[in-house]
């Protein structure tokens, strides 16, 4: 119940051994004139709760962008899983097992919750497009497997009230959860959360909070998140980095990060 | 398989009837429960393997007989086998309301003395362990689903496939594991205690109503002879397994008669699942009733003018012969055939919406439910009866034979029971379900049931010409106004609650010069109308303060009020002032029970500044700060600034001249 306010014993006690799944390196990346990020550096281990936090405009989504491949930095290098890249398309940072969710709820609104998660299970599906149409046979039995994948994410979320519903008239929060559960679907091995509990209420905060902690626990997904309640990012998160101004002022647990002077400073502000 | 088993005595306990049921139903389904997505079923020789399997285990972790074990949870199979495990060990099962805070929990399972517990997911299980810092007879938690237990390394907890492994494992190994576990079976009798409920109390602590196997096994063959029930009826578990509804009609009685029970995906996919299932026999409070109605009604506004047209014509028409036709009362050539064009175009669809096209008996009990929503469900040709029970009776007081029903009465007695009428005018009665005592409560046992076998209901009624029963109100509500009149406060509250708008309604008078209400709006029924009327509101306190909606609600009143004008032991009892209140009432803050009765005394505490403004005429508006619960059980308060209404009172003779005029 209080699960989500103190994690007792899920991320943080996660043993030393260190296998770094995304390493960052001095990432520059500017739009024209303005630079969006300034040579920031860090890793993601496998396994861990990483946050990355800031004020606004401070790159945070940027660098998830420049993550999953959707911008594509000017300097530095992006290494995942041993492979070093700069430049990388979106839908090749999925198929090697990246998957996201967006700040403003990126679903198709007029399909049902059922098809919209099925639809994250896209880059699974192997039988070519005729086989598909006819959707008989092989093409039929890969279909059962899928839902059945499909539907363990729907009792793992407890969304099954909502399996036919078209996710255009979710409230919001649910539409939440749909769409970390189409990320989920693609099975992904870094799970990247651009503001997961944006514009919720406290409840929804705390079932949001008991399904990333399980996620991460029960899948092992490493997992990043991007989050404005300093609460929420300090009970979660097994590491925080800390971006103002598109460069890295912090990097560390939570303790560290939140006794940290920069920090304080970037938050409250400094006369200058 | 059971050998000799069911030879020493009939079949006097539930764990007797399993064994039977093995044999007699071996491939009939016995449960189903919807997981992802697909209806899985157990047959009756499947749920006897299970239950010995379950029940050996936990004989071997030490449950013995008269041991207690708490079961909390969702409607789930494997909660409703612990039942049965534990009872064919001479245990006896608390089931405790899945969705009380830990505190409240906390005093039921010290109270009953809890040793072990099977609960069903690790929300309970964190409940168990904290409620286990204070009372730590509790040495076994038994969990059903593993999800986010991994990393729980607490003493005593276990899974429940684990102590299914423990019990699997003896009867592999050891050849008279199973013997031993028919000898206990066969040591129970029907004087064993069955089981033990915790009534909400609307008053005080809960207490803890013991069942006898008798006593229960009365209940389910009264039930089941008065319906005509076979083992090929279905029906739907979703209501507390701690409510004695559930335990009489998704347990004794399907182990009795041998029908299937279906449980639900989850609390929120009732109405799809039991569409998927086709119950048979339903049962629901007058609550899942109106709330039906409610979703058909804000539907059809926003349906297109012919399909609404449609609705209406039709819905007239059945609302003029359905319920003839339906009690077999003639009714003319064209009527009927209208009738018939009706059941293909709105009544059949309609029943097929809300799960009830195969229904042949469906029940309302434990409320008064309102006529029109009676007499609705009927008119579209479901057989919808009322009746009168109560955990004391083991549910079944008086129920409405087929034929003869009525929107305001509850039925005749049935099978063996008998009822009287107390000079007090409460109704007292006695029957084979009558329970034992209130566990560890001699007093309470001895204020409610006397020597001889009668039990105090604590409702007032009486009957009427045709022998059936009628219920006022709680005989102890039943209070006065200062000038003698009489006032029945929930008669008044269930006036108004009849209107789809209005979710709940306390009504105070008693020692006073005149009625007064709170009322609290119906978010679903009243949020539609606002979505409709593009009226902006960010929250259910901003909604209930909107001049519009006090608008609708004065309407409501003043009808109630033209009510009971025309009726003469009540039409003193109009409602003076009334307001909207800033916050909805909640199980949580203790403010109405589980199963929603509303809790007087604690609301006049409460409220004591709200009440006292509507006894002051010079108050239009008050402010108020009242905490709240949220549902972790944290506390946090909200303010409200509730204007009051002064509503016009109707003499007898206002209404006359109406009806003259009409």
């Amino acid at each position: 119940m209080n699960m989500a306010v103190a994690p007792t014993g899920t991320a943080a006690s996660k043993p030393a051994a260190q296998e770094v799944l995304l390493d960052v390196k001095n990432v520059s990346l500017s739009f024209g004139g303005v630079q969006a990020i300034k040579d920031v550096s860090f890793n993601i281990n496998k396994g861990e709760i990483r946050a990355i936090i800031g004020p606004n405009g401070a790159g945070k989504t940027s660098m998830l962008n420049v993550i999953n491949g959707f911008y594509h930095p000017q300097v530095g290098e992006i290494t995942f899983k041993g492979e070093t890249r700069s430049a990388m398309r979106p839908y090749v940072a999925a198929s090697q097992g990246i998957a996201r969710t967006f700040q403003n709820v990126a679903l198709f609104r007029g399909m049902s919750t059922l098809d919209n998660i099925m639809s994250g299970r896209t880059l699974k599906m192997h039988k070519n497009f005729f086989w598909q149409m006819l959707r008989f046979g092989p093409a039929l039995d890969e279909e059962i497997e899928h839902r059945h994948k499909v539907e363990e994410i729907i009792d793992f979320l407890e969304i099954q009230h909502i399996r036919r519903t078209p996710v255009g008239r979710l409230p919001y929060g649910l539409q939440k959860r749909v769409e970390l559960a189409r990320a989920l679907a693609m099975e992904p091995e870094l799970l990247l959360l651009d503001e997961p509990m944006a514009g919720m209420n406290l409840e929804e905060k705390e079932d949001m909070s008991r399904f990333i902690l399980d996620v991460n626990d029960q899948f092992g997904t490493t997992i990043a998140l991007i989050e404005h309640d300093m609460g929420v990012v300090m009970d979660l998160s097994t590491r925080v980095v800390v971006l103002d101004h598109g460069e890295k002022i912090a990097d560390g647990t939570p303790e560290e990060v939140s006794a940290n002077q920069d920090v304080i400073d970037a938050y409250l502000g400094v006369a200058h | 398989m059971p050998g000799g088993a069911s030879q020493g005595s009939a079949h006097d306990t539930f764990p007797k009837l399993l064994l039977r049921n093995a044999q007699k139903f071996a491939a009939r389904a016995a449960m189903r429960e919807k997981d992802l997505g697909i209806w899985q079923s157990w047959t009756w020789a499947q749920v006897l393997d299970e239950g010995r399997a379950l029940a050996i285990g936990l004989k071997e972790l030490g449950l013995k007989r008269g041991d207690r074990m708490a079961i909390v949870g969702d409607n789930r199979p494997r909660l409703y086998w612990a039942i049965c495990a534990a009872q064919s060990l001479g245990a006896i099962p608390v089931p405790v309301y899945q969705d009380s805070v830990a505190e409240e929990m906390g005093y039921v399972l010290e109270h009953a003395g809890v040793k072990f517990a099977i609960v069903e997911n690790q929300e309970q299980v964190d409940k168990l362990l904290e409620i286990r810092e204070s009372y730590d007879g509790i040495k076994h938690i038994i969990y059903d689903d593993e999800r986010g237990l991994n990393h729980y390394s607490q003493a005593g907890l276990e899974s429940y496939a684990s102590v299914q492994e423990i019990g699997r494992k003896l009867l592999a190994s050891s050849g008279d594991a199973e013997k031993l576990w028919l000898d206990e079976i066969n040591k129970g009798s029907g004087d064993d205690t069955a089981i033990m409920l915790y009534t909400s109390g609307t008053t005080g602590r809960p207490k803890g109503v013991v069942l006898s196997q008798s006593a229960c096994m009365w209940a389910a063959e009264t039930a089941n002879q008065f319906d005509n029930l076979t083992e090929k009826e279905e029906t739907i578990a979703y209501l507390p397994m701690a409510w004695v509804g559930d335990h009489v009609f998704s347990y004794a009685q399907s182990y009795a008669s041998g029908y299937c029970v279906n449980c639900p995906e989850s609390p929120e996919t009732v109405i799809a699942d039991r569409r998927e299932i086709g119950t048979t026999y339903a049962f629901a409070p007058p609550r899942i009733y109106e709330n039906l109605i409610t979703m058909t009604i804000v539907a059809m506004e926003d349906a297109s003018p012919i399909k609404k047209k449609m609705f209406h014509t039709f819905m007239n028409h059945a609302r003029k012969v359905g319920g003839d036709i339906l009690d077999r009362k003639p009714v003319g050539v064209l009527d009927r055939l209208k009738y018939l064009l009706g059941e293909f175009l709105v009544y059949g669809p309609l029943k097929n919406r809300y799960g009830l096209s195969k229904v042949r008996v469906a029940y309302t009990a434990g409320e008064a439910i309102g006529p029109e929503i009676f007499r609705f469900y009927r008119s579209l040709g479901i057989n919808l009866k009322q009746l009168y029970g109560q955990t004391e009776a083991a549910v079944y007081i008086t129920g409405q034979p087929d034929g003869e029903i009525s929107a305001e009465t509850v039925g005749k007695p049935m099978g063996k029971v008998e009822i009287k009428i107390a000079d007090s005018g409460e109704v007292m009665y006695r029957s084979p379900g009558v329970f034992t005592e209130y566990y560890k409560n001699p007093d309470s046992t001895k204020e409610t049931k006397t020597k001889d076998g009668w039990v105090h209901s604590g409702d007032a009624g009486f009957f009427d010409e045709h022998g059936h029963l009628k219920i006022i109100d709680r005989a102890k509500d039943v209070g006065k106004l200062n000038d003698g009149t009489m006032f029945p406060p929930k008669y008044i509250e269930n006036k108004l609650k009849f209107y789809p708008n209005i979710k709940e309604a306390v009504a105070f008078g008693h020692g006073r010069d005149f009625v007064t209400a709170f009322i609290n709006i119906d978010l679903t029924a009243v949020g539609s109308w606002a979505e409709r009327n593009n009226v902006v509101y960010a929250s259910y306190q901003e909604l209930a303060g909107h001049p519009e909606v006090y608008k609708m609600i004065e309407a409501h009143v003043n009808e109630v009020n033209r009510e009971l004008a025309g009726e003469e032991r009540v039409a003193g009892a109009q409602i003076a002032r009334f307001l909207i209140l800033h916050k909805e009432l909640d199980p949580d803050d203790g403010e109405i029970t589980r199963t929603a009765k509303v809790r007087r005394s604690l609301i006049n505490e409460r409220y004591a500044v709200l009440i006292d403004a509507l006894y002051d005429p010079s108050v239009k508006r008050q402010k108020i700060k009242t905490e709240v619960t949220f549902e972790d059980g944290r506390r946090g308060a909200i303010e409200g600034n509730v204007e009051i209404r002064d509503m016009k009172r109707y003499g007898a003779g206002d209404v006359a001249f109406r009806e003259a005029a009409e």
